[in-house]
């Protein structure tokens, strides 16, 4: 075993103490409602402060994994246990921790029936998604990322909304089919390589062009329905708009990262030569849902179906810049990876603040929130400005990045792109207008302003906005290494001569 | 650490005091941080203009805000002359505003929010301002927006004003979008985002072509025109002209401080800044000269006929936007940022007296309902008289010196295009004088035309709202005086301050077609308020007769040329029709989803086919499993043969 | 001495009926019976095989069939008698709750 600087395995306690607090609320009788969510609420903040030494004992000045941990675990077949973070994915860690008390938190009231399997589905599911960001061994890997599963297609399916399971089976056939072709590539690098699983020693090695490409398209299969990019996003809206708030919320804010990760993680450092020739398909797709997303989200008349789809144009953003493969692209993506699960989150959680309170989702039924919910109103609109990218919130730092790398990288894929902030802005201040302005809806008459749970669960979200946006640096920081190591596999793996389109824009320049 | 740095986060700190604890300790007196913060920054203004004076200038970066790669920006500040003089013009309409607003928005319920917003838009545009970046130039840029956007749509249960507000905010959204490609054409083209570097460097690229989306361009005119885009948006110039006047839903003090006096200038500070640039491109000029001028003359010929109080002062802003621009066009950068200058008081004092005018009138903003208010309001008429003599051009008010300072470098300038926008600009000083003075008689003069309620109320605005009208209208006399001509025995002392930022073109004429230009633009700035004087003083009658016997164009003009209705059916409604019946409708009903669906319903159809196999019957299975015997037992016999 | 074909033969003929009997008739109680017929044809050339070949083993697998078919049997007829008593029938056709 190798030891990873912090004395305990860091890592391992932050996957499975979740699994834990699963296992304890087992139990705990079904009638102790209030231990229950007690408990689940105390596992995910313990969860939570585990996890802040991550982010002061990270090394940011190298890119190499960091908090290894290491074991032997199926030998016959050369399986290890093995996890380690980098600059890539340890903010999606701290995200993780974050999200899942905020959603517990959103949950309190508003989940009645099945308290108990709800919060234990809730746990698991966290420990699943730490461990897929965690996980260097493919075997690991596949395991947390089938897990993940699980927990969310019982969180949509038990307690979504009236149309819930058609939902949930639609949301776990696509990333199956995904997935399973992704199993058979892992199996194939296996043999190819050797019998190893290890991540990192794969992304090493070399493999003939036409099998890359295979590769490379077997592991999009996976990753690009998790993203979801045009056209295979459209279990995402469906299984957004029946899930419960923090069904949406997880799958917003972290469920949906993976198919990004998995792009980060595998796809371009194992298979360089194919993701560099596949650079224009990817490119297009990105840009066909940024604005394909954009505009249907303006006939869009259900508050989390909008949501949802805003989320298929923000994540063509983020694929746009991981395939612009220079640094600013590459940087912007990860960034903007991180604030679209803070904002596209947060909309998703003040929409259950308010659902609780209503229980419509159409658009039509609000108007006027504002002079009713004023506190709400303010704390939506950082949201709604974040969205659509407005400076010195997160949002901008994301999308500018993104968009100066896909500029530099392709000029029309560029100002494509950034007719989708147009559009961005156009749907969600409409949205805005329509729910907050005019005048007050007989139906929202009366409503009370957030509560001291509700607020609690809405401000580290605020914080993080404008943390992100004034001082991007505390993020950015972690990324530049493990980047720039990105970049060098991208630009010189495969066979030489290839020709090296990634590159940072100064090197262009010159 | 400078002091200078005060000048920002002043307002800054009274925004988060405001917003945080307005609402539940300061209430009635949120105004109060808000006057300190404004002013306290307008005393380091004043202090950083008298230290520009003595030659010092800073250019410093507060820490670095985005660094990925070889970007970087940093929230850093530049102050040189012409940050200097728009610090002095923000901070000093802020603060006259500021304290008009706290009679304005007396017992408004909204009072700490109003007041919030009125703070943090000031500090986002001494940001603008004072950045020394294009990226914090493009933070400001979209703070004063954002702002803008709250601001309009302030009455927000009015769904006129919340639409206007929006409306705003996507308009500008097309402009800044040519701006941040415009942005990253120069970092890409000088590997760094700082003025300093990019202006010093400009000119090696001054023949420089590039390929843009396939066609070769020259590159100082692509960045320049791309910023330009963001310059009309937020400038409201033609094309993107419409928001503005539809922004006149805000309550009026902010109509005067950010659709007026400052924000909407900022698309004429940024061409000023960037003037370097500019300046390499003769094409890019002539686009700015023309786009001003075109602007200028279609919004003044919309001021003719409007009706709201407000919307006729919009247009004119509109209009004098457009000289300002047409100023930089033609080269002449230090006279457009003087016509902002000068402008920004008179426009301010304008639309302040306008809201004076409201209050007494309770909200009405329709000048056919209005007439007779000079004896009702003396000290609103006359500040309002002496703005409009300024805006006019009358000789010796603010308004002459900086309109007769683009004139006539219009006129004499090298542009190639100079004289036929000086033409136009003449012109238009003529539309403008008429229709400010057909604002002044209608609604001052004559008798009243409203309802007898409102003729009971008919008052004068309170002390606090006169008292900054008064300081305004001394510097819609006085702030033009800084740049007398040396043909009228001035120092022109504007112009020198500027120089070492802006450069001068010096005008090739002789005295003579100088003192030509100022006459001409003198007798027709007369002419339009004479004219005014006759068609809505002497004889009433001829406004009904003109319109009735060019009821077309009257129309047109009254409709501001469809431009709005346009859009809506050119651009609005396609772009939801697609997105309901094609990308809804059939890309994801008919095509991606029926292939999701269709595959799994696919799958279950031939299963059910293949389910009819199982009969149930036992002896069905029985036979199956001898005859698959049988088969085994004689592949088995045929291979041993 | 009978020769070693001569078992062989008999039970062929022996499980041959009973396949015959299987596939033809519709009496639940006589396939069973015919089901015990292909079983026994079975034992009798293991028997002839063990004696043939002097080998134990053979009659040893005999005693294990048998022990099974008289548990399958008594297994079987109780399925059965619950079956009559549900449907009151022993016709197999009649039994087709399976059909897909």
């Amino acid at each position: 075993m190798e030891t990873n600087g912090m004395g305990f395995p860091i890592l391992s306690t932050l996957i499975f103490l979740p699994v834990a607090g699963a296992v304890l609320l087992l139990l705990i009788p079904r009638s102790k409602e209030a231990l229950i969510k007690a408990v689940a609420l105390c596992v995910s903040i313990l969860a939570f402060v585990i996890s802040l030494p991550l982010f002061t004992a990270f090394n940011k000045a190298t890119h190499a994994m960091q908090f290894v941990e290491r074991q032997a675990w199926i030998p016959a077949w050369n399986i290890t246990y093995f996890l380690g973070l980098d600059g890539i994915s340890i903010l999606f860690v701290l995200l993780s921790t974050l999200v899942t008390i905020l959603s517990i938190l959103i949950s309190w009231e508003s989940i009645k029936n099945k308290i108990k399997e709800f919060y234990i589905s809730i746990l698991i599911l966290e420990g699943a998604m730490i461990g897929v960001f965690c996980a260097l061994d493919f075997f690991l890997f596949y395991i947390f990322w089938e897990a993940m599963l699980i927990p969310m297609y019982l969180l949509i399916g038990v307690w979504g909304g009236p149309n819930r399971v058609y939902a949930a089976i639609k949301f776990f056939l696509y990333t199956l089919v995904g997935s399973v072709l992704m199993l058979v590539g892992i199996i194939v690098l296996y043999f190819h390589a050797g019998r190893t699983f290890d991540i990192l020693d794969l992304a090493t090695r070399t493999y003939p062009y036409q099998m890359q490409l295979w590769l490379f398209w077997a592991f999009f299969a996976a990753f690009a329905v998790k993203v979801p990019m045009f056209p295979v996003h459209t279990w995402l809206p469906d299984a957004h708009t029946e899930a419960p708030t923090a069904g949406s919320v997880i799958l917003a804010a972290v469920l949906i990262k993976m198919g990004a990760y998995g792009f980060l993680r595998f796809s371009m450092p194992l298979f360089p030569e194919a993701a560099r020739a596949m650079t224009p398909v990817m490119l297009t797709l990105s840009v066909i849902a940024i604005i394909y997303g954009a505009v249907i989200c303006l006939a869009q008349t259900d508050l989390k179906r909008l949501i949802a789809y805003s989320s298929v144009s923000h994540m063509g953003f983020v694929t746009l810049g991981i395939f612009a493969l220079n640094t600013q692209g590459l940087e912007g993506g990860i960034l903007q990876m991180i604030n679209h699960g803070i904002v596209t989150g947060a909309l998703f959680l003040s929409v259950g603040v308010i659902y609780d309170r209503t229980h419509t989702r159409q658009i039509a039924d609000y108007g006027g929130v504002a002079s009713v919910m004023p506190v709400y109103s303010s704390l939506f609109i950082v949201f709604t400005l974040a969205s659509i990218g407005l400076p010195s919130t997160n949002g901008f730092i994301g999308e500018f990045l993104i968009l100066l790398g896909g500029f530099t990288a392709n000029q029309l894929a560029g100002v494509l792109a950034a007719t989708g902030i147009i559009i961005g802005a156009g749907y969600m201040l409409w949205l805005y207008q329509r729910v907050f302005f005019m005048e007050t809806n007989a139906k929202v008459t009366g409503l009370a302003d957030v509560n001291m749970r509700e607020l609690v669960t809405l401000l580290p979200m605020v914080i993080l906005v404008f943390w992100i946006g004034i001082y991007p640096d505390t993020f950015l920081g972690f990324m530049h290494e493990s980047v720039r190591h990105l970049i060098e596999r991208v630009n010189t793996g495969g066979a030489p001569g290839a020709s090296a389109i990634a590159k940072t824009v100064t090197e262009i320049l010159q | 650490m400078n002091y200078y740095l005060l000048i920002p986060f002043l307002p800054l700190a009274a925004f988060l005091i405001n917003i945080l604890f307005g609402k539940s300790l300061l209430k009635e007196n949120a105004h109060w941080v808000a006057i300190l913060a404004v002013a306290g920054s307008w005393v380091i203004s004043v202090a950083t203009l008298i230290d520009v004076t003595g030659g010092k200038t800073l250019n410093q970066d507060l820490y670095t805000w985005v660094s990925s790669g070889g970007f970087k920006a940093s929230v850093g500040f530049l102050i040189d002359p012409l940050t200097a003089v728009m610090l002095i013009v923000v901070t000093t309409c802020s603060t006259l505003i500021h304290i008009y607003s706290t009679g304005y928005m007396h017992g408004d319920n909204g009072y700490y929010r109003f007041f919030s917003y009125l703070s943090l838009f000031t500090f986002c545009m001494l940001m603008l301002v004072m950045a020394n970046n294009f990226l914090q130039l493009y933070f400001g840029w979209e703070g004063v927006g954002l702002c803008s956007y709250f601001l309009i749509g302030y009455y927000f249960n009015k769904k006129s004003a919340s639409d206007a507000g929006k409306k705003a905010f996507i308009v500008n959204r097309f402009g800044d979008f040519g701006f941040g490609i415009g942005i990253f054409m120069i970092f890409l083209t000088f590997g760094n985002i700082y003025y300093e570097p990019v202006f010093s460097q400009a000119g090696a690229f001054a023949t420089k072509t590039v390929n843009f989306l396939g066609y070769d361009v020259h590159l100082m005119t692509l960045i320049a025109l791309l910023l330009f885009c963001g310059s009309i948006g937020k400038s409201a110039q033609m094309p993107l002209h419409v928001w503005l006047p539809d922004a006149m839903e805000g309550p009026t003090p902010v109509s005067a401080l950010i659709h007026a006096a400052t924000m909407v200038t900022a698309g004429v500070f940024l061409v000023a800044r960037c003037s370097p640039i500019f300046s390499l491109s003769e094409t890019a000029l002539m686009v700015v000269a023309l786009t001003g001028a075109i602007t200028s003359l279609f919004a003044a010929t919309i001021g003719l006929v409007q009706n709201d109080l407000k919307r006729i002062i919009a247009y004119s802003t509109v209009s004098q936007l457009g000289y300002m621009f047409l100023a930089c066009g033609v080269g002449a950068y230090t006279a457009g940022v003087f016509h902002l200058y000068t402008h920004a008081f008179f426009k301010a004092l304008l639309f302040l007296c306008a809201g004076s005018v409201m209050h007494a009138m309770s909200g009405e903003l329709d000048i056919q309902k209005m007439g007779g208010l000079k004896k009702h309001m003396p000290v609103t008429y006359a500040t309002m008289l002496i703005a409009s003599f300024s805006i006019a051009g009358v000789p010796g008010l603010a308004g002459f010196f900086s309109k007769d300072e683009i004139l006539w470098l219009a006129y004499s300038g090298p542009s190639p295009v100079g004289k036929f926008v000086w033409l136009i600009g003449t012109f238009v000083a003529f539309l403008t004088a008429f229709y400010s003075f057909r604002l002044i008689f209608l609604t001052f003069h004559g008798t009243f035309r409203g309802t007898h309620e409102q003729e009971h109320h008919l008052h004068e605005s309170p002390k606090s709202m006169t008292i900054p009208l008064m300081l305004l209208c001394i510097g819609a006399i006085a702030s033009g005086w800084v740049g007398i001509p040396p043909l009228l025995h001035g120092g022109a002392h504007f112009t020198e301050f500027m120089k070492p930022v802006l450069g001068h073109p010096e005008g090739h004429g002789t005295h003579a077609e100088e003192w030509m230009v100022m006459a001409i633009s003198v007798a027709v700035g007369l002419s339009g308020i004479g004219l005014a004087w006759f068609m809505y003083v002497k004889r009433r009658d001829i406004p009904v007769k003109l319109a009735e016997q060019f009821s077309g164009f009257h129309k047109i003009l009254f409709n501001k040329y469809y431009v709005d209705e346009l859009y809506s059916l050119i651009i609005v409604r396609p772009t939801i029709w697609i997105a309901k019946n094609v990308l809804i409708g059939v890309t994801d009903a008919r095509i991606i989803e029926a292939i999701v669906n269709g595959v799994p319903a696919a799958i279950g159809g031939f299963s059910r086919q293949l389910r009819k196999v199982q009969t149930g019957f036992l002896h069905h299975y029985a036979i199956i499993m001898a005859a698959g015997a049988l088969i085994i037992m004689g592949l088995m016999l045929m291979r041993s043969w | 001495m009978v020769p070693l074909n001569w078992y062989l033969m008999l039970s062929a003929a022996v499980f041959s009926i009973g396949v015959f009997g299987f596939l033809t008739r519709r009496n639940i109680i006589i396939m069973f019976m015919s089901v015990e017929l292909m079983l026994n044809a079975v034992n009798i050339s293991l028997v002839a095989f063990s004696h043939y070949l002097q080998d134990l083993r053979g009659q040893v697998l005999v005693f294990f069939i048998v022990t099974v078919a008289a548990a399958e049997a008594a297994i079987g007829l109780a399925i059965i008698i619950a079956l009559f008593r549900n449907k009151a029938t022993a016709h197999v056709d009649d039994m087709n709750e399976m059909k897909g």
